[in-house]
C-alpha cells in the first residue's frame, strides 16, 4: 500500500494530537501498588499493621475518591525485613507489570530498591519503575542518594532531628541525653545528627553514652537499660521502631528508670501498649502526624479501629494517595514515567493541609508534630491499642520550619513525550 | 555499684536459664551421644504452650502443667522415634532431631502463626523484686518491691535500680529445679541408675533394669525442663517463632564451652556466658579507645574510622560464639569435659 502526502499528513497530526483527545483517558484505569514489607517475624505486626492501612485507603481512594478517577489496588510482598528478599519481591512486582512500589521499614532495604529500580529503569525505557517510600527516613536517600524515581513521604532524621533539638534547645533540665539506636544506616544517621544538632543548639549537653545493637535481634534489652542507668543520662534519643523500642521501654520502666525519652516511633503497633500508664508525660514522639488530628483523619482513625481494632498510624499512605491522584490526574495517564514527571514539584492537599513533593531531591515538604504520651482527655480522646493513653501535641513545626536544605544533584530524564 | 550488682544479676538470672536448657541437652547428650538439635524446640513448645494453657487455667496451674505435657511429648518422642532409629548409630539420630526441630518450627507457625504473641507475666511478676538505692553519698540502700516514687524521682535523693520480678522468679524457680535435679541424681536410686546407665548400659541392662525406660525418662526430664524454662522465657522475652532457633545456638555453645556431658562444665558455661553478655552489652569500649588508653598513638582521622568505632557493646552478640571458637582451638574437652580421650 502507498500513502499520499496528504494521507501521511492527517496521520502524523491525528497523533500528534491524540494525547489531548480523551481528556481523561486514566479513568477507570486500575493502578497496582507492591508493598514490600515484613509481614513475619519479630517486626511482622509492624508490617501488617502497614498493609492494612494501605488497603484501607486504596479502598478509600478509588473510583471517585481520586481526582484521577483510577481504582488502587495493593499487592503485598513479604521481604522478611531482608534486603535481598526485597530485591526479588522488586522483580516479582516488575514481571507482573506492577509500576509502583512502596516500601518503608528499613531505610538500608530502602537504598537496596533505589538501586535497583534505577537500574531497571536505566535499561529498560518505557517500562520505568516508581518507589514510593513510607517511612525509610535516612537523609541520604534525598540527599547523597538521591533519585528521580525516588519519592519520600514520610519526613527524614534530619527534618526531625532538627524538630526534636529546637524542642530541646527550650528545656533546660535536658542536660545528660544517651543515644540508643539500632546498628544500621538509620541508626546511625539518627545518632550522627542528634550530636551534630545538640551540639549546636546546645552545647552545654553532655551525651554521657552511645549504643548500637543489631536491628531487630535482641528479646533482653534489661543490660542496655543497665547501662542507661548508670550513664545517670536525664533523656535519650532513639530511633528505634517495632520491638526494638517496645521491648526497650518495657525494660526501662522494669528497671524504673525515670528519664525521657525522645522517639520518631512511639506510636507504632506494640510500643503504645509497652508505654502503658508508667511511661505518661516521658516519652516524646516526633511524627509527620498523631493520634488527635481532627477532621477527616480522625473519621478514618476510629473506622480504622472499629474495623480492624488496630491503629491508624501511617500518615504517609495518605499522602502517597492523595499525590498519586492529582499527578495521575495532571499527567493524564498512569505511565509511571508520566507520574513522576507530575508529582516531581507536585502542590496537593493531604491530611496536614497543603505540602509540595520538593523538585530537587523528592523530599515532602510538610508539617512535623512534637507530641507528649498521657492520659485521655476531652481535648485528645484517641486512645491507641486501648491504653487509655495518648499522644498529644506539644509543638507544631510548620513545613517551612521542618524543612532542611538538599545536597541532592538529581540526574532528572527526559519528560516523556 | 548498683550498675555492677544489677549487671550482674541478670547476667546470672539468663545463665541459669541457659542452664535449665543446657543441663538437659547435657544429661541427653551423655545418653545417646549426639547432641538433640530440637532441644531449643521443646524450649519455644513450652513458651507457646504456657501461652495457651494460661489463657484456660491462668499462668500459675500453667507453670505446673505445661512441663508435664512438654516432658510427656519428648518422652513420647523419645519412645517412638529416636528408640527405632538408635540402632543405625549416631547420624540417623541426628537427623530425627533435626528434622523434629523444623517440624516443631513449622506446627508453632501453623498453630500460632508468624508473628510474637502476646504472652505477658501475672500480676504478681509485672513488678519488682526490689530497689537498689544508691544515694548520693556513694552508699547502697535495698528496699524489697518497689521503692516509693518519691525517693526515686530523677532529681531526687537517690537513684533507683529496680530489679523484675521475673528474673528473681527465674533465678528461684531455676535453683529450685536444679537443685532437686542434683538431688534426684546424686541422692536416690534412681539417680544412681541413670548415671550407671549414661555410663556401662549394657552393664545396667545385664542387672536387670530396664534402660530404655530410663533413657525415656531422662528424655522426658530434659524436655520438661526445657519447656519449664519455655514458659518463664517466654514471659520474659518474646515468645515468637525464631525463639528456639535464637537461644539453641546459645545453648549449644554452652555445652561444648562447658564439656559435653559434664553438667557442672554446662553450669559454669552457662553463668559465665550469660554474665558475659550482660556486661558486654554495657561496654562503650571500643578498639580505638582501648589502643589509646594502652598509649597508641592514633591519628584525628584513624579515630573515626568505623574500625576504631566498633564497641565491645556491638560485638555483644557475638561474644558466645567467639568463646566457642577459641575453647575448641585451647581446650577442646571444653572447661570441664572429659570425654575427649
Amino acid at each position: 500500500m502507498k500513502l499520499t502526502r496528504r494521507e501521511l499528513t492527517a496521520a502524523a497530526l491525528l497523533t500528534s494530537a491524540l494525547p489531548a483527545v480523551p481528556a481523561w483517558a486514566q479513568r477507570g484505569e486500575t493502578v497496582r501498588i507492591a508493598l514490600i514489607d515484613p509481614q513475619t517475624g519479630i517486626m511482622g505486626p509492624v508490617g501488617i499493621n502497614q498493609l492494612r492501612t494501605f488497603r484501607f485507603f486504596a479502598e478509600k481512594f478509588s473510583g471517585a475518591g481520586n481526582p484521577a478517577g483510577v481504582r488502587f489496588e495493593i499487592e503485598d510482598f513479604d521481604n522478611k525485613l531482608s534486603a535481598s528478599e526485597s530485591l526479588t519481591g522488586v522483580q516479582a512486582a516488575i514481571g507482573r507489570g506492577t509500576r509502583f512500589i512502596t516500601q518503608g521499614s528499613g531505610s538500608g532495604i530502602a537504598g537496596a530498591i533505589i538501586t535497583a529500580v534505577e537500574r531497571h529503569n536505566r535499561r529498560n525505557p518505557g517500562q520505568e519503575v516508581v518507589f514510593l517510600n513510607h517511612s525509610a527516613v535516612d537523609p541520604d536517600l534525598t540527599g547523597s542518594r538521591c533519585s528521580f524515581w525516588h519519592f519520600r513521604f514520610g519526613g527524614n532524621t534530619a527534618m526531625k532531628m532538627q524538630a526534636l533539638t529546637t524542642h530541646i534547645r527550650g528545656e533546660p533540665t535536658i542536660r545528660r541525653v544517651f543515644l540508643i539506636n539500632q546498628n544500621y544506616t538509620h541508626g546511625h544517621q539518627v545518632a550522627r545528627y542528634a550530636r551534630q544538632m545538640l551540639a549546636r543548639k546546645r552545647p552545654d549537653i553532655q551525651i554521657v553514652g552511645e549504643s548500637l545493637h543489631p536491628l531487630a535481634l535482641v528479646r533482653d534489652f534489661t543490660p542496655y537499660v543497665a547501662n542507661i542507668m548508670a550513664s545517670g543520662a536525664d533523656s535519650v534519643i532513639t530511633g528505634n521502631w517495632g520491638s526494638d523500642l517496645s521491648l526497650l521501654i518495657r525494660a526501662a520502666n522494669d528497671a524504673g528508670y525515670t528519664g525521657r525519652f525522645f522517639t520518631y516511633y512511639a506510636g507504632v503497633t506494640g510500643t503504645p501498649t509497652a508505654l502503658g500508664t508508667a511511661s505518661e508525660g516521658r516519652v516524646y514522639q516526633i511524627a509527620i502526624n498523631h493520634h488527635n488530628m481532627g477532621g477527616q483523619m480522625q473519621i478514618w482513625m476510629n473506622e480504622f479501629r472499629q474495623r480492624f481494632n488496630d491503629d491508624l498510624i501511617l500518615g504517609s499512605a495518605i499522602h502517597i494517595f492523595n499525590a498519586l491522584g492529582v499527578a495521575m490526574q495532571n499527567a493524564r495517564s498512569t505511565n509511571a514515567a508520566r507520574v513522576a514527571h507530575a508529582m516531581s514539584g507536585l502542590r496537593f492537599n493531604s491530611f496536614s493541609g497543603p505540602v509540595e513533593m520538593r523538585r530537587a531531591d523528592h523530599e515532602l515538604q510538610q508539617p512535623l508534630y512534637l507530641t507528649r504520651w498521657q492520659r485521655v482527655d476531652a481535648q485528645h480522646p484517641y486512645s491507641p491499642e486501648n491504653t487509655g493513653m495518648t499522644l498529644a501535641v506539644v509543638r507544631r513545626f510548620d513545613a517551612d520550619v521542618a524543612s532542611t536544605p538538599t545536597t541532592c544533584a538529581m540526574q532528572r530524564p527526559a519528560a516523556p513525550v | 555499684m548498683d550498675f555492677f550488682i544489677v549487671s550482674l544479676l541478670n547476667g546470672i538470672s539468663f545463665g541459669l536459664l541457659l542452664f535449665m536448657l543446657s543441663s538437659g541437652l547435657t544429661l541427653i547428650f551423655s545418653m545417646m551421644g549426639v547432641l538433640n538439635f530440637a532441644h531449643a524446640s521443646f524450649y519455644m513448645v513450652g513458651a507457646y504452650l504456657g501461652f495457651a494453657v494460661s489463657q484456660i487455667v491462668g499462668f500459675w496451674a500453667a507453670l505446673l502443667l505445661v512441663p508435664l505435657l512438654v516432658g510427656l511429648l519428648g518422652a513420647l518422642f523419645e519412645k517412638y522415634s529416636l528408640r527405632k532409629v538408635h540402632k543405625y548409630g549416631h547420624v540417623p539420630e541426628l537427623m530425627v532431631t533435626f528434622g523434629l526441630a523444623y517440624i516443631i518450627w513449622e506446627l508453632v507457625m501453623l498453630i500460632w502463626g508468624r508473628i510474637p504473641v502476646e504472652f505477658r507475666p501475672p500480676e504478681l511478676l509485672q513488678g519488682s523484686a526490689f530497689t537498689l538505692l544508691s544515694q548520693p553519698d556513694g552508699s547502697l540502700g535495698f528496699v524489697w518491691g518497689r521503692a516509693a516514687l518519691e525517693q526515686c524521682q530523677p532529681l531526687g535523693p537517690a537513684i533507683c535500680s529496680l530489679f523484675p520480678a521475673t528474673r528473681a522468679f527465674i533465678m528461684g524457680v531455676a535453683l529450685l529445679m536444679l537443685v532437686s535435679l542434683w538431688l534426684l541424681i546424686t541422692r536416690t536410686r534412681v539417680g544412681l541408675v541413670i548415671q550407671a546407665a549414661l555410663k556401662h548400659p549394657e552393664m545396667v541392662e545385664a542387672l536387670g533394669h530396664n534402660v530404655p525406660r530410663v533413657f525415656m525418662l531422662v528424655f522426658g526430664v530434659g524436655t520438661g525442663l526445657a519447656g519449664l524454662a519455655g514458659v518463664m522465657g517466654g514471659i520474659t522475652f518474646v515468645t515468637e517463632p525464631m525463639m528456639a532457633f535464637k537461644l539453641g545456638a546459645i545453648v549449644f555453645v554452652v555445652v561444648v564451652v562447658g564439656g559435653l556431658g559434664s553438667l557442672a562444665g554446662a553450669f559454669l558455661a552457662s553463668l559465665l556466658i550469660g554474665v558475659m553478655q550482660s556486661f558486654a552489652v554495657a561496654s562503650d569500649q571500643s578498639l580505638g579507645s582501648m589502643l589509646l588508653a594502652m598509649g597508641v598513638a592514633l591519628s584525628a582521622e584513624a579515630q573515626a574510622h568505623e574500625l576504631m568505632r566498633f564497641t565491645l557493646s556491638m560485638a555483644a552478640p557475638m561474644l558466645p560464639f567467639l568463646l566457642l571458637v577459641l575453647v575448641l582451638i585451647f581446650r577442646p574437652q571444653g572447661l570441664l569435659g572429659n570425654r575427649y580421650h
